[in-house]
């Protein structure tokens, strides 16, 4: 929490305002028990008659007005620099989650970082907001009234004194118990929540093994656990009421036998009584709402301790540095490299290839041997965690990730556009691609008929995620995007998959009479996408099981046989 | 879904608490204790403090008599308000728990067509989400509302008593702070519209965004997303200022009323006693003392109370749609008579089956298909044809409208659903795996197989590899929906519990869709081995799964069209000869 204070600085005038009017509030409310003792002592029992007792009254009133005031300034400041160190909280955490690498943000996870930005941000907002507005007051006002109740009286004070204490190790106490218990509860829901979830998602498997009479059994075990555990919470929180109403009442009946002994000797007057028994009725109400704040700020601390994690992530973009020298003569090299995901076995070994500009490469392999991993090595997306990766004989470490993905064009496996329209979309590659660019790239990814077959064309809405279109339009148009940018490497990672064997050979031959010569990666489980290419690396977990020409490698390498034939029949058979 | 009209709701939420009925009995009578106490203290208190009245003037001896009382009433509202704060919270949980067993029993009950037709977000809100609401506001209503009311009236009553006058300016003057609440609420409302709207887009920003980042980083969007985000941001900012601020008004200004009312009665107090012949009232300085803890009191129960009407209008709210959920029909029942169905041969016949999802689009009309024990039956066509629905009327997840389907001459609908579907093993094309560990995954048709029977199994189906290098093998746990397995791995698992509990008859709908062609082919020799006189039914796009198949049958529209092996098929040169050139050949 203490790192995020950072963000109040701007808002460093108004959150010393809120509380300092908070204050005047309460000093104002600390005053009125000892008006109303005036208006019985001197008013009443003194015989200062109607029109003191009127002027007091009137008094009471305008204590009212100006707290009112005061309340209402202390609100706007409060609300003022919440909402502005929110502000700028999640302007920085989208900044850093946007430089976030691609290892961080499988480990990360999406879902996670938008709870961070969301729920997790408006938390700490209101905890703030809270705070500001009560965490000088309710102290002051407890503390006020205590001593306040000492100037009456030293003897009423230490009744006080000794009330407040109690008050407070009762209610923290039940708190602190409560706190973790009610954490446990919440974690039991989860577990509920699982077990409901999983009965729908998993309807037909379970259904086909009869598991339903295990399912209801495994349910009701969690949903016992969750019953009792927040039973037992609840017996425990249950007390605070009853605790601290006897607390105050034993409090009160102490304090005004005090006070009747002492008016009998003539020290108190019947109306610094009253005043004493009201000022204990305040502490009570604080005392509460001294409690609620503190579990608000409890839970803003969880929440920010949650962001803190994501700006305490290592700096990820590479900057790249100019004295780096040029380390290999050939286009793009890998130089026995290995990566690892966090945690993980291997996903490369020892991978050693050359590739020259302008040449296709294909890259083929079973599931998971490792061809994503590759590719996206190139573009720095993940490190090696050995050996080097050099692109235009430069280490990509030495690059600098802006420029190296401005090389870039990437097509991902998952095709996905965003909303907006197709041309909002095509310009992601090129913000300064002019409409004719832009169809030109259309073209060549076989997307003219996804174009024309929309109202508008270019114009033409697209839904969040791409929804509106097909997967096979969806492909297309996302290696059009990539093409706009006219990119010195094209990266296309299976992004062929939903297109028919026509498009796909089309699309391949327009890669080839590209104007500017880009050198191409091709991932792809089938031969025929790749076959063309000029060299073909084929992956078997991980590591290299043979790099040649299709023709090369149908006669070296069994795997890429088997794998040519698993598509097709024996040739000549 | 069937809508419950409130009453209905109510009555339902009353059934419910039945079987708690003597506890709230209790509950209700320690309510009436603790508010008894809560409001007669403060009189206690008054009378003592007019037993103190000047120097040499204090009555100890009464006020002894007094203490004892107070210390009583104190004691008794004490332990009343823990018992009824217990008690409310055992009502309230049970309850929950109630709810939540019935609903989860029904799920299971639940046909498929309900549960396809719902999104699974939407179930489980309803049991959760729904279920905890409708609990805050049992549980407020039982601790706010009964107390809040009773309070309300004791104090009025009680004030009345106390002095007339005061209290009717108490009354009247008080509704002003609810009136200022409600005028506050009123005009925030539509700004909190607008902050939810402006903050819902900021989400949706965010999410389409962060959820592809990879994408926003492989083409260098940073900078303008930042540009876009901030835009968002700073509108943001400025209507949740507006919202929170003039929200927050209520409290100083309902506490402003507040004052108000306090500075009345003490004027109109300190005035009785100045003038005591004028009204017809007697009064002492006490008296004022405990008019004056009332008045800070009273508004209290109001503003609790509107905030448990607009929560128990969200529970019932919520409460209607529990019962929704679980008023919805079941599944038709097995016939009592229905007969278990042992040693399968395998002869599954569909005769004259009409079958559709709505009535107003038919899709299976007067199907017959016959396949003989131990047959490989392939399905193909394009999508949308019905080559799933087969797969849900054959496992019984939805029963055809007219016709019937047998197996070994039984109509299926005269077995129980559960003999039934333990005859066979299916693997589809959407895998999905329960979170718990491998072995527990594997072993869920067959708990009580043995360790090397499992590993036989996984070994069979090229899992085995995989399996041993997870971090804990067999012992592994797997996440939610497969966690943190690939897609194929996840297929290779589905098929490793068909090996180990071999079923007589067979399902795979695109069961290899996921892994690569090189695997696949390996596993088609353990398939091979383990289609090898079961019956088994293949939905399958990949040219070599369907080419060995005993028949085809090709569909289209829910009929079937053509039906042969493949040679006389493709010799036919009709639909299955396009379709075979245009998806398989190059």
């Amino acid at each position: 929490m203490r790192k995020l204070l950072k963000y109040l600085k701007h808002y460093k005038l108004e959150s010393i305002l809120a509380p300092f009017f908070k204050l005047l509030e309460a000093a104002f409310e600390l005053i009125v028990p000892l008006i109303v003792a005036s208006i019985i002592d001197d008013g009443v029992s003194g015989g200062r008659g109607a029109d003191y007792v009127v002027y007091m009254c009137l008094i009471l009133v305008a204590l009212g007005v100006v707290g009112l005031i005061s309340s209402v300034t202390a609100q706007y400041f409060a609300a003022k620099s919440a909402v502005g160190f929110s502000k700028e909280l999640r302007r920085d955490l989208f900044a850093k989650m946007q430089s976030l690498s691609y290892s961080q943000i499988d480990k990360i996870g999406t879902s996670r970082m938008i709870t961070r930005m969301t729920s997790d941000v408006n938390q700490i907002q209101s905890g703030i907001n809270m705070v500001l507005r009560l965490f000088m007051r309710s102290p002051f006002i407890v503390f006020g009234a205590m001593i306040m109740a000492y100037t009456i009286s030293v003897a009423a004070g230490n009744v006080f004194a000794v009330t407040i204490a109690v008050l407070c190790v009762v209610v923290f106490g039940i708190m602190l118990i409560t706190i973790p218990l009610y954490k446990k509860s919440q974690s039991n829901l989860d577990k509920v929540t699982a077990a409901t979830r999983q009965t729908l998602v998993g309807v037909r498997v379970l259904r086909a093994f009869c598991k339903e009479e295990e399912e209801i059994k495994q349910f009701n075990e969690r949903n016992g656990a969750l019953c009792a555990s927040q039973k037992f919470a609840g017996l425990i929180s249950a007390l605070m009421n009853p605790l601290t109403y006897a607390i105050i009442n034993a409090g009160t009946i102490i304090l005004i036998y005090c006070g009747a002994v002492q008016v009998n000797s003539g020290a108190l007057s019947q109306g610094e009584v009253i005043a004493l028994y009201n000022y204990m009725a305040q502490i009570l109400i604080e005392l509460i709402k001294l409690a609620n704040l503190i579990i608000t700020v409890t839970k803003s601390f969880a929440c920010a301790g949650r962001v803190n994690e994501v700006f305490e992530l290592p700096d990820a973009i590479c900057p790249g540095s100019d004295s780096a020298e040029k380390r290999s003569g050939h286009y793009i090299q890998f130089e026995n490299v290995c990566a690892r995901y966090t945690g993980g076995a291997n996903a490369l070994t020892d991978i050693s290839f050359t590739a020259e500009k302008g040449q296709t490469i294909g890259v083929i392999g079973g599931t998971g041997s490792g061809k994503t991993t590759l590719v996206n090595l190139i573009p720095h997306f993940y490190d090696a965690s050995e050996g080097g990766v050099f692109v235009d004989g430069f280490n990509v470490n030495d690059v600098g990730d802006a420029k190296l993905r401005n090389m870039c064009g990437v097509v991902p496996q998952r095709a996905v556009l965003f909303r907006g329209t197709i041309r909002d979309n095509m310009k992601w590659g090129n913000p300064q691609a002019t409409d004719e660019e832009i169809m030109r790239a259309i073209e060549c990814a076989c997307a003219s008929d996804v174009v024309s077959a929309k109202d508008g064309g270019l114009d033409a809405y697209v839904e969040q995620g791409g929804k509106n279109f097909s997967g096979g339009q969806r492909q297309r148009l996302t290696i059009a995007r990539a093409l706009v940018k006219k990119p010195e490497i094209l990266i296309l990672d299976d992004s062929a998959s939903a297109l028919d064997y026509a498009t796909d050979a089309k699309l391949r031959s327009n890669l080839r009479d590209l104007g500017y010569n880009p050198t191409v990666f091709i991932v792809s489980q089938r031969t025929s996408s790749i076959q063309g290419a000029d060299k073909i690396l084929v992956l078997d977990n991980g590591r290299l099981a043979g790099v040649g020409t299709h023709e090369e490698l149908l006669k070296s390498c069994e795997l890429y046989r088997e794998i040519h034939y698993s598509q097709y029949e024996k040739e000549g058979a | 879904m069937a809508q419950l009209s409130k009453k209905n709701v109510y009555k339902r939420i009353l059934r419910q608490l039945r079987p708690y009925r003597a506890w709230i009995a209790i509950t209700i009578i320690l309510a009436l204790v603790t508010v008894a106490g809560n409001l007669w203290a403060p009189i206690i208190f008054g009378d003592i403090i007019d037993l103190i009245i000047s120097a040499g003037n204090v009555d100890f001896g009464g006020m002894t008599y007094k203490f004892i009382l107070l210390g009583v009433v104190i004691a008794a509202t004490c332990v009343a308000q823990w018992l009824m704060n217990i008690i409310n919270n055992r009502i309230t949980y049970e309850v929950v728990r109630d709810i939540r067993a019935e609903a989860f029993a029904h799920l299971q009950v639940l046909p498929l067509n309900y549960i396809d037709s719902h999104s699974y977000g939407d179930i489980v809100s309803r049991n959760i989400a729904d279920v905890d609401q409708f609990a805050d506001g049992l549980l407020m209503g039982f601790t706010q509302l009964f107390t809040g009311v009773l309070t309300i009236v004791g104090t009025l009553v009680l004030m009345l008593t106390l002095n007339w006058i005061i209290a009717l300016i108490v009354f009247f003057i008080t509704p002003l702070s609810l009136f200022v609440a409600r005028f506050i609420a009123t005009r925030t409302y539509s700004m909190f519209i607008a902050t939810s709207r402006i903050r819902g887009d900021q989400t949706a920003f965010v999410e389409e965004m962060i959820d592809n980042l990879k994408v926003v980083e492989a083409f260098n969007r940073e900078e303008a997303n930042q540009a876009e985000f901030d835009r968002i941001n700073e509108d943001l900012t400025k209507a949740s200022l507006k919202s929170i601020f003039y929200s927050s008004l209520t409290n100083p200004c309902t506490r402003f009323v507040n004052s108000v009312v306090y500075a009345a009665v003490a004027l109109s107090g300190a005035l009785t006693l100045i003038f005591p012949s004028v009204l017809p009232v007697t009064f002492s300085v006490g008296k004022l003392t405990t008019l004056l803890s009332y008045s800070n009191q009273y508004t209290k129960p109001f503003n609790e109370i509107s905030g448990v009407v607009t929560e128990l209008q969200n529970a019932v709210a919520c409460a209607a749609r529990i019962y929704e959920l679980i008023d919805e029909p079941a599944q038709i029942p097995d016939a009592p008579d229905a007969a278990e169905l042992a040693n399968v041969r395998g002869d599954v016949a569909f005769e004259d089956v009409t079958f559709s999802y709505d009535p107003e689009k038919p899709l299976i009309k007067n199907l017959n298909i016959s396949a003989k024990a131990g047959q490989r039956v392939a399905i193909v066509g394009p999508t949308g044809c019905g080559k799933t629905t087969l797969i849900n009327l054959l496992m019984r997840f939805y029963d055809p409208q007219d016709g019937k389907i047998t197996v070994d001459g039984q109509d299926a609908q005269s077995v129980t659903r559960k003999s039934l579907r333990r005859n066979y093993g299916m693997v589809l094309q959407d895998t999905w795996l329960k979170s718990g560990t491998v072995r527990d995954n594997i072993t869920i048709g067959a708990p009580q197989a043995t360790d090397e029977e499992v590993i036989q199994a996984a070994k069979a189906a090229h899992s085995h590899n995989f399996i041993m290098q997870l971090e804990n093998g067999y012992d592994t746990v797997i996440g939610e929906d497969g966690g943190n397995l690939s897609q194929g791995q996840k297929q290779l698992l589905c098929i490793t519990r068909i090996m180990l509990c071999l079923p007589p008859m067979l399902i795979l709908d695109e069961a290899t869709s996921s892994i690569d062609t090189r695997t696949e082919m390996q596993i088609q020799n353990a398939f091979a081995k383990l289609m090898k006189g079961r019956t088994s039914f293949i939905v399958a796009h990949r040219l070599s799964t369907i080419k060995e198949a005993d028949i085809i049958l090709v569909m289209k529209n829910g009929n079937i069209i053509e039906q042969g092996t493949h040679d006389e098929l493709i010799a036919r040169g009709g639909f299955y000869y396009q379709l075979y050139n245009s998806q398989f050949a190059k």
